[in-house]
């Protein structure tokens, strides 16, 4: 039992970090990329007129 | 209500219902204690009645193939009515338990009416009833609107909707008779559990088949703090209730978990219901909504994004803040902590790109009460984060944790943020779903506005007050190092604060019932309007989009 939870909290505080750390670069980077800009604009824009009905 | 079902799904939902009223029955019939028969009867009753609903719809003409060229909002029109109910039953509740806190011997010596029993009622009823029908209802109309496409099948959100109160109604009628399993916001035993999981099954099914019919091809991101609600819930849900009942015919069952890991298991749980049940999927609401009532687009799309990643990531690891000083390793705490203080981030993003939404458009804030319970919203949504990230940290906690402050918290996030929210939603949404051009008496809705605003705050501040002065007089020591005063005595301090909050719980509950009766009167009238022969209504949802000027937003 000693040796698991040794072993996950060597993980969690190794493995855990570096991850979190990843995952935050990948959402900058989505984000910020350049040529994501106006399809964002754009999905910002497209609830504010949305018809009445679906799309055929 | 059944003639927009297709013959083929009114035989699948009679086929559906035999099948639960038969598992009520069996239940009912071989229950081996007195509240599990109950429970059995109350399913088999609930199946039986909507089974006759089934039967006099059941030769109605087929519905009109025109009807798949419109977006499906009946189940989203009953959610919405639905969870006003709850709103008005467990506020009132609440209201009962704040008096009972002030004044104990309310009880009448019955069991039912007894502190314990009443407050789970109050919590699983404005949490799950209100909140929860509020959110799969708003879910159903923004991701059938943001896709640009409708329901795959009329049935299945009708599945979620009866499924979902069904479990509510178990819950609190569970705790009246003295069924629970003792887990905050986890109440329900076993059954309900199980039944739970099909039904949230069903509904996030739904939401990824509407989602894969979508014209759309950029799914907005108020679908994705809906997704995360519905899937982390499931999640939530499932690994936080893992028990062994004591047999098939009883109601009691064990935890699966024991001692610390037990209350970990729970409070991962319980911060998480709060910020995939109360925060995210109203995040959801928040940015479909406030956006188009303002009539402009968010702020900064890219923002809502940044936030989304981080309030998913971040909060999963806050839990153990409830645990602080506990015999839960130091290490967890304060990876607790400090995740707590990191979700300070993502939150304020997800305020101040509300309340810059709404930075040009003031005018519209000071005329349209709707849009302002909205902006209120985003502000007691900010400050709660913020208190929340204070209350974390371990020192601050030793005076916050087991007094009111915990409470006028609870309440800065759920009435100032989630009601609120609710409200400003609901208020946007009735007229375009009922097609009025406003709801029946704006003048109503600024009537709500207020007393749900001084309600919260005579609410919030008096438990700050009396949190803190409870928490001072529990670590105030004398010359001889005893603690200088008893327990009761702080209670007597008390009193008058919880009178306060009684009455701002009553300013709030009154809101709630001007609302219902708001609601009502527009449904009516929309009704009468209909009955006239040449109804025919101009596409008035939309009508705010018009007022965009150019170069208004960057
Ligand atoms: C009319 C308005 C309301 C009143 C008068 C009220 C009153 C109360 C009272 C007296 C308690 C028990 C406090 C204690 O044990 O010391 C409580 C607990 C709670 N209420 Fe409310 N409430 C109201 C609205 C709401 C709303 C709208 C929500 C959620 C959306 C909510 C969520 C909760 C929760 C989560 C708790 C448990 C807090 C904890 O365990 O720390 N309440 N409420
Ligand atoms: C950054 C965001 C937040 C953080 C870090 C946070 C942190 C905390 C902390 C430290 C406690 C006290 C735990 C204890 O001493 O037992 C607490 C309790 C609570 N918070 Fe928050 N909070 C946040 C946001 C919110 C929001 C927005 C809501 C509601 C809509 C909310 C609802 C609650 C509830 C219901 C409890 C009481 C749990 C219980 O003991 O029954 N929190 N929160």
């Amino acid at each position: 039992m000693n040796f698991e939870h040794e072993m996950l909290v060597g993980f969690a505080k190794s493995y855990g970090l570096f991850y979190l750390l990843a995952l935050s670069l990948l959402v900058l980077v989505y984000t910020y990329w350049p040529s994501n800009k106006k399809p964002f604009d754009r999905a910002a824009r497209s609830i504010i007129d949305d018809e009445d009905r679906p799309w055929e | 209500m059944v003639g927009q079902l297709t013959v083929n799904e009114r035989k699948l939902a009679f086929l559906i219902l035999i099948l639960i009223a038969v598992v009520g029955l069996a239940m009912a019939i071989t229950g081996a204690d007195k509240l599990f028969v109950v429970h059995g009867l109350i399913i088999f009753l609930s199946a039986l009645g909507t089974i006759f609903l089934v039967i006099s719809g059941y030769f109605l003409p087929p519905p009109d193939i025109e009807n798949a060229k419109h977006y499906y909002d009946d189940p989203t029109r009953a959610g919405i009515i639905i969870a006003m109910v709850w709103a008005v039953f467990a506020m009132f509740i609440g209201d009962w338990v704040a008096w009972l806190l002030a004044f104990p011997e309310m009880t009448f010596d019955a069991a039912w009416a007894s502190f314990g029993r009443l407050r789970p009622v109050h919590t699983t009823g404005i949490i799950f009833g209100f909140g929860g029908n509020a959110l799969i209802a708003t879910s159903f109309h923004v991701v059938q609107r943001t896709s640009r496409a409708r329901m795959p099948d009329n049935l299945s959100p009708w599945v979620v909707i009866f499924g979902y109160n069904l479990f509510c109604l178990l819950a609190v009628s569970g705790y009246f008779i003295g069924i629970t399993q003792s887990k905050e916001y986890a109440e329900p035993e076993w059954y309900a559990d199980i039944w739970l999981v099909i039904i949230w099954v069903t509904y996030f099914i739904l939401y990824l088949r509407v989602l894969a019919r979508r014209k759309e091809p950029h799914i907005y991101v108020a679908n994705w703090y809906y997704m995360a609600f519905i899937l982390v819930v499931a999640i939530l849900h499932i690994v936080n209730n893992l028990a062994i009942p004591i047999s098939l015919m009883h109601a009691k069952s064990y935890s699966a978990f024991s001692g610390v890991q037990d209350a970990m298991t729970q409070w991962w749980y319980g911060h998480n219901a709060v910020a995939f049940f109360l925060t995210a999927g109203f995040l959801g609401m928040l940015y479909y909504f406030l956006p188009k009532q303002a009539g402009r687009p968010i702020y900064s799309y890219r923002m809502s994004i940044v936030g989304f990643w981080g309030i998913t990531f971040f909060y999963m690891w806050a839990g153990s803040h409830h645990l602080h000083y506990t015999a839960l390793p130091t290490w967890v705490q304060t990876l607790g902590m400090t995740f707590s203080a990191m979700l300070l981030i993502p939150s304020w993003i997800a305020a101040g790109n509300a309340l810059m939404t709404l930075n040009g458009a003031w005018h519209k804030v000071r005329d349209d009460a709707t849009l302002r319970f909205m902006m209120v919203a985003a502000v007691f949504y900010g400050l709660s984060t913020f208190e929340g990230s204070f209350m974390a940290i371990r020192p601050v906690n030793a005076l916050s944790h087991y007094t009111d402050w915990t409470i006028g918290h609870v309440h800065a996030g759920a009435l100032g943020w989630v009601a609120l929210i609710t409200f400003g939603a609901i208020y946007a949404l009735v007229p375009w779903l009922w097609k009025q051009k406003r709801m029946y008496s704006p003048k109503l809705v600024e009537v709500h506005f207020w007393l749900a605003l001084s309600g919260t705050l005579i609410y919030v501040f008096s438990m700050w007050n009396s949190g803190i002065i409870q928490g001072l007089m529990w670590r105030t020591y004398n010359e001889s190092g005893t603690l200088a005063y008893s327990f009761v005595q702080s209670m007597v301090e008390m009193h008058p604060y919880y009178i306060a909050r009684a009455i701002g719980g009553l300013f709030f509950l009154i809101g709630a019932i001007v609302g219902c009766y708001n609601i009502w009167m527009t449904v009516r009238s929309a009704r009468m309007l209909a009955g006239a022969p040449e109804f025919e209504t101009p596409d008035l949802g939309i009508a705010s989009a018009q007022e965009i000027k150019a170069g208004e937003q960057a």
